[in-house]
């Protein structure tokens, strides 16, 4: 399934927050969006997974979802939204429970996405019990259980520290090349942006338009080789965004 | 020979104590036992008059009479009645009302002006009006009681469900989670700690208005042995009356804790 924006425009009261967003995001591959802080990164991924209205535009799915997908359009979030009231397990079955499986149908979904992000043995923990690395697996787990269309990723990285965000990057990249899916990955971190996405976009300051898209043809598998090819491309999105940021850092917040 | 080394310099002086009381094991109950025993001892040797304030072995001797004539039962056994209906009565109301105020926006603006208008009456004083309507009997003491607890319960449950993370309600809804489902799995748990603490304000409440109830027009009940015992003069049977009182607070904040530890299992 792909997904088209045309003309999407969106207005907090007065304010405008994107401005003009024309976007393809295809089936399969991995959309990087980059800007400033600031730039309405985040709302344009709550306005393609449906969290909130546009002011006028439209993002439509084109196509049909993967058999079995639950929930096409699906989150992960940046500070891991799960239910500190249950257990990892708990968390997973969550969105599986308003679907009528049977019982046993979901325990196997259960168990295989906790098998596919290396957590089979902490079904039973509680999420205060977890490091932030194994919450975000958690939430990383729950969004595989409804086999999502197109995955939509808030900054997921960004609460954690560097080790743990080296080590679930890899986990990232490794769910990918054994099975690709699609995705739209928000990061304010040039380096994450490299590393998975197929295109990468780089907004402007607010109003967010989209100041130019980079596509990297590199498989993903091959790029831990590659330093030198992504310091390169990192350079150059690195010199589009850093006017926008330099003049996004000076902005009053309620100018 | 091993000569000991002269470091140089000054030590750096530990200044970071502090601040932290620790609870230190028996000194709880040590306390209670000297209180008691120089309350008995001042009593035994006549600081303290017996018609001012009873030795605790009167009062004991009180309580003890009261179990071998059966009457403490009676007396219990109305109040933790009263108590047990009116209470868990506002509480189910207050609940019920405490989300429709924080899930609607109608509930909201229509109810949270009546409850703010109402909650700061004192509900002795809405006493005399209860009898009217509901006669003298066990209706009005409960309806005092239902309705000392309902306010603090609306109030602790739609404070609970305001301060639901809206993340996790932005979450239920992006994994398509019907409405009935974020309610029963995201806000109502969310919300427990607040409906929780509640219940401990609202059982003071329950039996401060219990006693006060009791005291007009009641046959039997703790309040009413308590005022009987005043209007009599004995103090030991008093005493022995406000120590039941004590135990049924202490009993029900315990069978509240133990509720908190159950459904809050997954706090740390």
């Amino acid at each position: 399934m792909d997904l088209h924006i045309d003309g999407l425009n969106h207005r907090y009261g007065g304010m405008p927050v994107l401005d003009g967003i024309d976007l393809r995001i295809e089936s399969g591959r991995i959309v990087c969006l980059i800007g400033p802080s600031g730039c309405g990164k985040s709302t344009l991924l709550r306005l393609i997974g449906g969290l909130e209205q546009p002011t006028d535009g439209a993002i439509r799915q084109v196509g049909e979802p993967p058999e079995g997908c639950l929930n096409p359009l699906t989150y992960i979030f940046q500070d891991f939204a799960l239910l500190p009231w249950r257990t990892a397990r708990g968390n997973v079955s969550l969105v599986l429970e308003d679907h009528g499986l049977s019982e046993r149908e979901t325990a196997r979904i259960v168990d295989d996405v906790l098998a596919r992000t290396d957590l089979s043995e902490f079904g039973n923990a509680f999420p205060r019990q977890l490091s932030g690395g194994m919450k975000q697996r958690v939430a990383i787990a729950r969004a595989l259980a409804v086999n999502p269309a197109v995955f939509l990723m808030d900054e997921p990285l960004s609460a954690l520290d560097s080790q743990t965000r080296a080590l679930l990057m890899d986990d990232l990249i490794g769910l990918w090349t054994r099975e690709p899916f699609t995705a739209v990955y928000v990061t304010h971190n040039l380096q994450e942006a490299v590393r998975l996405g197929h295109k990468i976009v780089v907004l402007s300051r607010r109003p967010g338009r989209i100041r130019d898209q980079v596509a990297i043809d590199m498989p993903l598998e091959d790029r831990p080789d590659a330093d030198v090819d992504l310091a390169q491309i990192q350079r150059r999105l690195w010199e589009i965004l850093r006017e926008e940021a330099q003049a996004a850092d000076r902005e009053l917040a309620d100018a | 020979m091993p000569e000991a080394r002269i470091l140089a310099g000054r030590p750096v002086v530990f200044r970071g104590g502090g601040f932290a009381p620790q609870p230190v094991g028996p000194l709880g109950p040590a306390v209670f036992i000297v209180v008691i025993g120089l309350w008995e001892l001042g009593s035994r040797i006549g600081w303290i008059t017996p018609l001012i304030l009873p030795a605790p072995s009167e009062a004991f001797a009180a309580l003890a009479y009261l179990v071998e004539t059966g009457e403490i039962w009676r007396h219990l056994e109305a109040s933790v009645s009263r108590l047990v209906i009116g209470w868990s009565a506002g509480m189910i109301l207050g609940v019920a009302v405490g989300f429709s105020i924080g899930l609607f926006s109608i509930a909201r603006s229509g109810l949270v002006p009546v409850v703010a208008a109402l909650f700061p009456i004192p509900k002795i004083a809405l006493l005399p009006l209860f009898i009217v309507w509901f006669g003298i009997g066990e209706g009005s003491k409960i309806a005092t009681i239902l309705f000392g607890t309902f306010f603090p319960t609306v109030i602790a449950t739609y404070g609970g469900v305001d301060n639901v993370d809206r993340s996790l309600i932005r979450m239920g809804q992006s994994f398509g989670l019907s409405w009935l489902s974020i309610v029963r799995k995201i806000v109502l748990p969310g919300a427990l700690p607040a409906i929780l603490s509640g219940t401990r304000i609202s059982a003071s409440i329950a039996i401060i208005l219990l006693v006060a109830a009791e005291m007009i027009g009641a046959e039997y009940g703790i309040g009413a042995y308590v005022l009987l015992a005043g209007n009599l003069a004995a103090t030991d049977q008093l005493i022995a009356g406000v120590a039941m009182l004590s135990v049924l607070g202490l009993v029900v904040s315990w069978l509240i804790g133990r509720a908190e530890r159950y459904f809050l299992r997954w706090r740390s």
